[in-house]
């Protein structure tokens, strides 16, 4: 591989980064590139000692914030023209309520399957309220005489007590799964996009 | 190891290889070679890193009908090495008394 093909490869892998970015890291490995020419490197040993250019795009990605990826694929690569503007602006009824679904799903995605903890959360609550009314009731109870029925009110709360304190272990292992779900969502929807900007 | 400490390193030998003099990419790279191997995408990185925190600055020079970019040291990055000194100093005072313990249980 000589300078040029590496430069040419280099530029066609960082393709979906800002130009400001691209045409720094390209001049700085070309004058690396020169340097090592100057000391009697031939132009392919010189090329060769840069490393696996595979590798430095794969790096150089990885160092970029995503973010700026981001910012750089909405740019548009040239000023939209007077014909793409009225599009937009006549197709509003149309994408508008289409991107606004689009949200809706994601987001309502998200509700239903954090519901299910919060579903779980709002049930170990309601136990621990119970146990905490039984034993509180069932003491009144016993003051007031009524023995018998004090007595069941406070095992029916030392009952929801319990199950309150078996419950818990679910809930905490509920959580964390749905935060791993979450995660790994997100981080596909990031790997989505990386691979899209690669194949461009 | 640990990637703070070694950010942390990489940062001070890439000062220190210009704090005599200025110098440009490879010859940093030439320079650290005996003690660090460093690829030209993680010099760059560093580099665009110190910039960022003005310990260095950068300007383009003519050399041989080509660019070159000379990287200079700042006030800055002459702090931070000396910091870096301080830092170590606490770094290699807990390795002996890690390495201590190791001969404690012998």
């Amino acid at each position: 591989m000589n300078k040029q093909e590496f430069l040419w490869a280099l530029q066609n892998g960082l393709s979906g980064l800002p130009q400001q970015d691209v045409d720094e890291r390209l001049a700085f490995y070309s004058e690396m590139i020169d340097d090592r020419m100057e000391e009697g490197l031939t132009e392919e040993e010189a090329v060769a000692e840069i490393g696996p250019i595979d590798q430095i795009i794969a790096q150089i990605i990885e160092e970029t914030p995503l973010p700026r990826i981001v910012r750089e694929r909405i740019r548009p690569k040239q000023s939209r023209g007077a014909g793409e503007i009225l599009l937009l602006v006549l197709g509003f009824p149309l994408w508008f309520p289409l991107l606004a679904a689009f949200a809706a799903i994601v987001f309502s995605f998200y509700i239903v399957i954090w519901s299910l903890v919060i579903c779980l959360w709002a049930v170990e609550v309601a136990l621990w309220a119970a146990a905490l009314g039984g034993i509180v009731a069932g003491a009144a109870l016993i003051i007031r005489g009524d023995s018998m029925q004090g007595l069941l009110m406070i095992g029916a709360g030392l009952v929801c007590a319990g199950l309150s304190v078996f419950l818990f272990f679910g809930c905490v292992a509920a959580t964390k799964g749905m935060l791993r779900l979450t995660q790994r969502i997100g981080g596909w929807f990031k790997k989505l996009f990386m691979k899209k900007e690669n194949a461009r | 190891m640990d990637i703070q400490l070694k950010r942390g390193m990489l940062d001070a030998c890439v000062l220190a290889a210009i704090k005599n003099e200025d110098s440009y990419g490879y010859k940093i790279i030439k320079d650290l070679k005996p003690y660090v191997v460093l690829s030209e995408s993680t010099l760059y990185t560093i580099l665009k890193r110190l910039e960022a925190a003005r310990m260095l600055t950068v300007r383009t020079a003519e050399h041989d009908g080509r660019l070159r970019k000379y990287y200079h040291i700042t006030e800055a990055g002459l702090r931070r090495i000396e910091e870096f000194k301080e830092e170590f100093k606490e770094v290699i005072s807990i390795y002996q008394f890690v390495t201590k313990e190791d001969v404690h249980h012998e």
